[in-house]
């Protein structure tokens, strides 16, 4: 049974859990577009110091589609602009809502949150951190358009700085997968997380290892991480998934991407049967359903 | 001429009341104290030896902190643990030890280091105390950002 209040970090959750969550996505499935009312009444505060589009909206949207309704609250709103705590907002909005969702720049301030806060969180992104939703439903994608059972998968792009990957390569860990990681020298996965990994791989080629693996999961490398420009547009040239790139590989291959893309995909990729990504975002409804129904109504 | 086992007691006197550190790592007399919170301000009587000849301790040196009229309670004795896991602490009572501790690592440490990540939420405004995980011996994980400590904790030292 699952027993988390909050949502903070895929290290809260078990294997068991985390099983519970998809198999109660998969239910979702069929109102993820007609709706099904279980969260009548019930209000979700959607606090967003940072911008997102997706997070955001795709909370809102699985909480309207489940019959409740929402708030929300900017970094451009009057209570932060005049300079109130984090906990002081928490404590305020827990009165006037059943759950938050919150995403702030600051790497901790969900777990923080938890710890005051009288009604459930869930952290849609603390700064580099986690955001664990993006991670469920990343699994949720990976078991229903590939397999999680005994799976090869390659983690591609920025992954020093990555939550993303950060976060999926521990989850994955749990599902006993076998993980390359293929970045960039410099901004190769922290030591700390590679060392928890029990398969894992590190390497600077895609080529060496894109016909081996059953999912692909592309991030994106960002310009500001790079002191020089040149030495930016090398690596990302290096790192496009193009039609070429993709011969040979695997026939039920899928291609991952947590969006927003800029060029790390060419267009061409998303004629091809491989590209899953936005099937990936669609899943971010299901996923959020099971979360919202699972906290808010201590679902069984 | 002093004979030579009096030339290590001059070193020190004994105290009559208070507490006795020993064996702590070379080089941490100083940590231990910012970890006690005590500085050049304190009115306490406390003497500082570093580097003495040490069997037990590897590289045969070690630091001892004596601090008089004060008797560490065990959340203080742990946090030392941080950074001399090997320390000794002896609470004296009238020139005898009545009571010898270890040093024990505990679980979780509360506003004793700061977090390494500057973007962390507990080094911000927010009314909140930094809290650690001890991992292991000398490995620490933030309790709020999960940023790893691994080297170097007496930098961090509140």
């Amino acid at each position: 049974m699952f027993k988390q209040k909050h949502i903070v970090s895929m290290r809260d959750l078990t294997r068991d859990d985390v099983d519970f969550v998809l198999d109660y996505a998969e239910k979702m499935m069929s109102c993820a577009k007609a709706g099904v009312r279980l969260l009548q009444n019930r209000i979700l505060a959607l606090l967003f110091f940072e911008p997102s589009t997706r997070t955001q909206l795709s909370f809102d949207s699985a909480m309207k589609r489940l019959g409740g309704s929402t708030l929300s609250l900017t970094s451009e709103d009057s209570s932060v602009l005049k300079g109130e705590t984090l906990a002081d907002t928490i404590k305020v909005v827990g009165g006037y809502a059943d759950a938050i969702v919150l995403r702030h720049p600051r790497e901790g301030a969900a777990r923080m949150a938890s710890e005051i806060s009288s009604v459930p969180i869930i952290n849609g992104g603390d700064g580099a951190g986690h955001h664990p939703t993006q991670t469920l439903l990343d699994l949720y994608t990976i078991r229903k358009e590939s397999h999680l059972h005994d799976l090869n998968i390659a983690l591609l792009g920025d992954l020093k700085y990555g939550r993303t990957a950060h976060s999926l390569a521990y989850a994955l860990n749990m599902y006993d997968a076998n993980i390359t990681l293929v970045a960039p020298e410099g901004l190769q996965m922290p030591k700390h997380i590679v060392s928890t990994l029990d398969s894992v791989r590190l390497t600077e080629d895609i080529d060496e290892v894109i016909r081996d693996v059953d999912v692909l999961y592309v991030t994106r490398i960002q310009k500001e991480r790079f002191p020089d420009l040149n030495e930016y547009l090398r690596v990302a040239k290096s790192y496009r998934i193009t039609l070429p790139v993709l011969e040979g590989v695997r026939d039920n291959l899928i291609i991952m991407h947590p969006l927003p893309r800029v060029d790390e995909i060419a267009q061409e990729v998303d004629q091809t049967k491989y590209a899953k990504y936005f099937k990936q975002a669609f899943y971010g409804i299901p996923v959020r359903m099971a979360l919202l129904a699972i906290l808010l109504n201590g679902a069984t | 001429m002093i004979p030579d086992k009096d030339k290590e007691e001059l070193r020190v006197r004994s105290i009559r009341n208070g507490s006795v550190i020993d064996h702590i790592t070379a080089g941490n007399a100083l940590n231990v104290l910012r970890i006690l919170g005590i500085t050049g301000t304190t009115t306490a009587i406390v003497s500082v030896v570093m580097n003495v000849p040490s069997k037990r301790l590897a590289f045969g040196r070690k630091d001892i902190v004596k601090i008089e009229d004060r008797e560490l309670v065990p959340a203080e004795v742990d946090k030392i643990a941080l950074i001399a896991p090997q320390a000794t602490i002896n609470i004296i009572r009238d020139y005898e030890v009545v009571q010898k501790k270890s040093v024990v690592l505990p679980d979780l440490i509360t506003h004793v280091v700061r977090c390494p990540n500057l973007n962390c939420i507990s080094n911000s405004a927010e009314p909140i105390y930094s809290k650690f995980r001890v991992l292991d011996s000398f490995v620490l994980r933030c309790g709020y950002c999960e940023s790893i400590i691994d080297s170097d904790i007496a930098t961090y030292l509140i």
